[in-house]
């Protein structure tokens, strides 16, 4: 089952993440819940996917308008599934639910972007159905 | 980019393999599919049975069978048996003797491999075959392609 996240839900999320990325960022995950989680607009979404009762996985995004001269585009920005529930399916629903929500608002273009040795979930993005879009990400070093 | 003749012909062989993994296909069928010389094919097809993607299968109807695993073989496994990804000798300059320029151009050449790199590795054929069944509607959709 996928629904919205719950405040009750956060301690699961961030033990997920945690578990994955070897940080616990508890700070960073109550800034999401509370800019995502608790928002009204359907324009931003914070969903976990359920097994048993407990959060096995979950996926946040929001539709950004025309920032990077896009026109009006879902973008999702976190997807992770408990590497124990992995293989079942998870990810596909939850990025189908957060594609489903987006569509409902008239949003016609899913978008996600990745670090380029992050084979796992780039393979994960790809099976989906996604292939590189026009944008490009660029960076540079601050000199101080 | 282009990918050399054996590596083009390993990629559609394994893709008409993987997509049919219950029979065994002869190599003459592919061969005559993609307009290629049999021996040639067959030179492919006996480096990917050395590879474990491909099993041989003797007698009458026999040929070759795909054995991998279509979930976890990307298009990058397939692609660095017949390609070297190592730089060419020109870029190969020792760092002490590397220009300004070299490096310059390297860090541009070096962006377009890491890219290159990861989209192969990235895509998986049991990905690329759901690609091909999605050009397949396309074109069945679309009636000028049709024509």
């Amino acid at each position: 089952m996928v629904r919205p996240v719950r405040r009750g839900d956060l301690d699961q999320v961030i033990d997920i993440d945690a578990t994955v990325t070897g940080l616990e960022k508890r700070k960073y995950w109550l800034s999401v819940y509370r800019r995502y989680g608790s928002a009204q607009r359907d324009e931003q979404q914070f969903l976990v996917a359920l097994a048993h009762g407990r959060v096995v996985g979950f996926v946040i995004g929001e539709v950004r308008d025309w920032e990077f001269g896009s026109p009006p585009c879902g973008w999702v920005f976190a997807i992770d599934v408990d590497p124990q529930a992995r293989l079942a399916g998870v990810g596909t629903r939850l990025l189908q639910a957060i594609s489903a929500r987006f569509r409902h608002i008239g949003v016609r273009k899913l978008r996600t972007m990745l670090a380029l040795d992050n084979t796992l979930i780039l393979s994960f993005f790809r099976s989906q159905g996604m292939m590189a879009g026009p944008l490009i990400a660029l960076e540079m070093d601050l000199d101080s | 980019m282009r990918l050399q003749k054996n590596t083009s012909l390993a990629l559609y062989s394994v893709l008409e393999f993987a997509g049919a993994p219950e029979r065994p296909i002869a190599a003459a069928e592919i061969a005559d599919k993609y307009g290629v010389s049999a021996h040639h094919l067959a030179k492919v097809l006996a480096e990917l049975a050395r590879s474990g993607i491909l099993a041989s299968v003797r007698g009458a109807g026999g040929g070759y069978r795909f054995v991998g695993n279509a979930k976890r073989l990307t298009l990058m496994d397939i692609i660095q048996m017949f390609e070297d990804f190592a730089d060419p000798p020109a870029q190969r300059s020792a760092s002490d003797t590397a220009t300004p320029v070299d490096e310059a151009l390297r860090a541009v050449l070096s962006e377009i491999d890491e890219n290159t790199k990861a989209t192969f590795k990235s895509i998986t054929l049991a990905t690329m075959m759901r690609l091909i069944e999605r050009q397949q509607a396309a074109a069945a959709a679309s009636p000028e392609r049709t024509k």
